[in-house]
């Protein structure tokens, strides 16, 4: 699909979390919808500006069922079905000699889902993204908070919102290239 | 670390140094894994446990040509110095975890310096671990037997058995704890990354970073993820002790089949992790001056977590002794009479001065602002956490039920080798990570300082120089 902008995105750069947060505040209030904010640290406000929730423990909470299903599927089929031996007299299924093993496997799959999934719905590994064009973005991992309008937002045009976003009072304003 | 919150650094207790900004937190310790220059004691370091690394693989290779005999187990100690390290190591392995994980969830601001370090401790602790079971299996090349796979035997592994709990623990334990670290560690590979000067350096952080540029949804899935598993692996730890407890616990063997013995291994897997936090984080912050990061505050927390789990542990002892005694079993109550008077009693009596005596220095404060002190104490618990496992597994099993059947355990030197060579490569993988990687969180410690883009006033001022005011300089 050809790009309907020549550019990817606007880039503003802000000084502190503070202003970042008010400029994505005014930006949602002037009725951008496709944006995306970048910060050094984890800005749970700036999310939720941009109208983002995740949906990251319902995965989690799969994956744990998952696991205990397995761990205590695979017990159960080589103790009762595939490999039956008395041990002490017990019974074939003696499920609290499984508890431990169910448990173990729940934790795993959990917490394989929870990375697993963080990094699917983030796209990662992702080597190459149009952010990384603007130099000044480096010290997105350093000192500076980033916001992009992008051009596929539907109020998008080069010289209404590059004049919007430079009076959102940031330090710069940088057209990343695709 | 929930979000940056401009009132971290102010609240309270000095967590952090005064007078630190984004960029001045970011830069030092940056600074440290992509410094050109290395301290010379790193070398020496290194090549010490080096050393140590060499005097492991010949202790393995020499087990592997003779077999289990070269070591000093025999009936009835069956299990010597593997069972004695394996739960040594693992215990030390769970003070990361808890720094990194239940502190965490406890929103203790202080474990945010020295999670990171600890978290590698746990990793490294864990491998060291593992090596003792695997050769101690008889025949380390068979050892994927412990696995459930479909095989030609027809067999499957018994799930009753409290050994095989422990090969799903320790490996879940190692695997989570791995992917806890590696989460840890993204948004700082990315910091590296743009950070780093050589272009292969860059590439090399930039392939580990898989991409992160800090954007808001990233973050959000981010700590979303992070907290969940910090609520995965308080459990998971706790579970991995108690399953540790579960081999010596579920077998009837005095001194073994007790119900203390599941809490009591793990306080004494936390008080001994702390220990070894502690003997980590006083030279290292003294070495790359880090006194801004890791202050007193945080020694001071881990002397108090240090005396309260040792407290724990001496009322293990002392359950010990009371059940021996209130069980009216005359095994049990020869197991302790001959623990604290018999052959191995000089082992018991170490054990209690460590464990028992020498931490109640800590009530002091003078004591727990005293850093040599602190050092001295924290050696002395590492020593008598090793104790007290040599204490569990050879007393109980020196005495077997017949007199007949009665026996002394001496470790060869190659069970000395092997415990050595582990201390080696414990050090060695602990030196490489302080130098490639950040020993400090970066990320998380800028959530201790106020959300601005303060340009540090003196100190690492020639970095933001050479990155230009707003880093154009650097990239093409």
């Amino acid at each position: 699909m050809k790009p309907k902008f020549p550019i990817y995105g606007y880039l503003a750069e802000f000084h502190d979390g503070a202003e970042l947060l008010a400029a994505a505040k005014s930006s949602r209030a002037a009725g951008y919808t496709v944006m995306e904010a970048y910060t050094p640290v984890p800005m749970e406000e700036v999310a939720h500006t941009l109208g983002f929730r995740t949906s990251l423990p319902w995965i989690v909470l799969a994956g744990g069922v998952l696991g205990a299903c397995v761990g205590f599927g695979l017990q159960y089929w080589t103790s009762v079905i595939d490999y039956p031996m008395n041990i002490g007299g017990r019974p074939m299924n003696s499920w609290p000699s499984f508890i431990v093993v169910t448990f173990e496997m729940t934790i795993l799959f959990a917490a394989a889902s929870a990375v697993l999934g963080m990094l699917w719905l983030n796209g990662l590994p992702q080597p190459y993204h149009p952010v990384f064009n603007v130099p000044a973005f480096e010290l997105a991992s350093r000192n500076r908070f980033f916001l992009m309008i992008l051009s596929r937002d539907p109020q998008f045009d080069m010289a209404g919102t590059k004049s919007f976003m430079d009076g959102l009072g940031g330090l710069s304003v940088k057209e990343v290239p695709h | 670390m929930s979000s940056a919150k401009p009132t971290g650094a102010a609240s309270g207790a000095p967590v952090i140094g005064p007078g630190h900004s984004l960029a001045s937190v970011t830069d030092q310790i940056s600074k440290i894994v992509l410094s050109r220059q290395t301290p010379t004691g790193w070398f020496i370091g290194l090549g010490v446990a080096m050393l140590g690394v060499g005097v492991l693989i010949t202790a393995i290779g020499w087990l592997l040509w003779w077999g289990l005999g070269v070591w000093g187990i025999n009936q009835p100690v069956g299990w010597g110095f593997a069972i004695i390290n394996f739960v040594w190591w693992i215990g030390i392995g769970h003070a990361g975890t808890l720094i990194s994980a239940i502190l965490l969830l406890l929103k203790q601001e202080w474990r945010t310096s020295i999670n990171r370090f600890a978290e590698a401790m746990t990793l490294f602790a864990v491998m060291c671990a593992g090596v003792f079971p695997l050769l101690h299996v008889g025949r380390p090349w068979l050892a994927y037997w412990l696995l459930p796979y479909p095989n030609t035997m027809g067999m499957w592994p018994q799930f009753r058995s409290p050994l095989l709990w422990d090969v799903f623990a320790v490996s879940t334990y190692a695997t989570v704890s791995a992917l806890f670290w590696y989460v840890g560690l993204i948004p700082d590979l990315a910091t590296l990354r743009d950070r780093a000067k050589s272009l292969v350096w860059k590439r090399i952080y930039g392939a580990l970073a898989l991409g992160w540029r800090g954007a808001a949804r990233h973050w959000e899935r981010y700590e979303t993820a992070y907290g969940l598993l910090a609520g995965l692996a308080t459990p998971l730890v706790v579970s991995v002790h108690t399953v540790v407890s579960f081999d010596f616990a579920v077998s009837v063997i005095p001194g073994w089949h007790a119900t203390i013995m599941p809490p009591y291994f793990v306080a004494g897997a936390i008080f001994s992790g702390f220990a070894m936090v502690l003997t980590l984080a006083i030279p290292i912050r003294r070495i790359f001056g880090l006194e801004d990061f890791i202050t007193m505050k945080h020694l001071d927390n881990m002397a108090k977590v240090i005396l309260a789990t040792g407290m724990i542990v001496c009322y293990g002892y002392a359950m010990e002794a009371f059940f021996a005694w209130y069980s009216g079993s005359p095994y049990e109550r020869y197991m302790i009479v001959n623990r604290m008077l018999g052959p191995y009693g000089w082992s018991y009596w170490a054990l209690i001065t460590c464990n028992l005596l020498v931490p109640q220095l800590l009530w002091s404060s003078a004591v727990r602002r005293n850093i040599a002190a602190l050092f001295a104490i924290a050696i002395v618990v590492n020593v008598g956490m090793w104790l007290e496992r040599f204490v569990i597994v050879v007393t109980s099993l020196h005495r077997d039920y017949l007199p007949s059947s009665w026996g002394m355990y001496y470790p060869t030197v190659w069970d000395w080798a092997l415990y050595i060579g582990t201390i080696g490569l414990f050090f060695f993988l602990l030196f490489l990570f302080i130098r490639f990687l950040p020993m400090i969180s970066i990320f998380e410690m800028r959530t201790l300082v106020p959300a601005t883009g303060e340009e540090p006033p003196k100190k690492g001022l020639h970095i933001a120089a050479s990155a230009g005011p707003s880093g154009e300089a650097r990239r093409p």
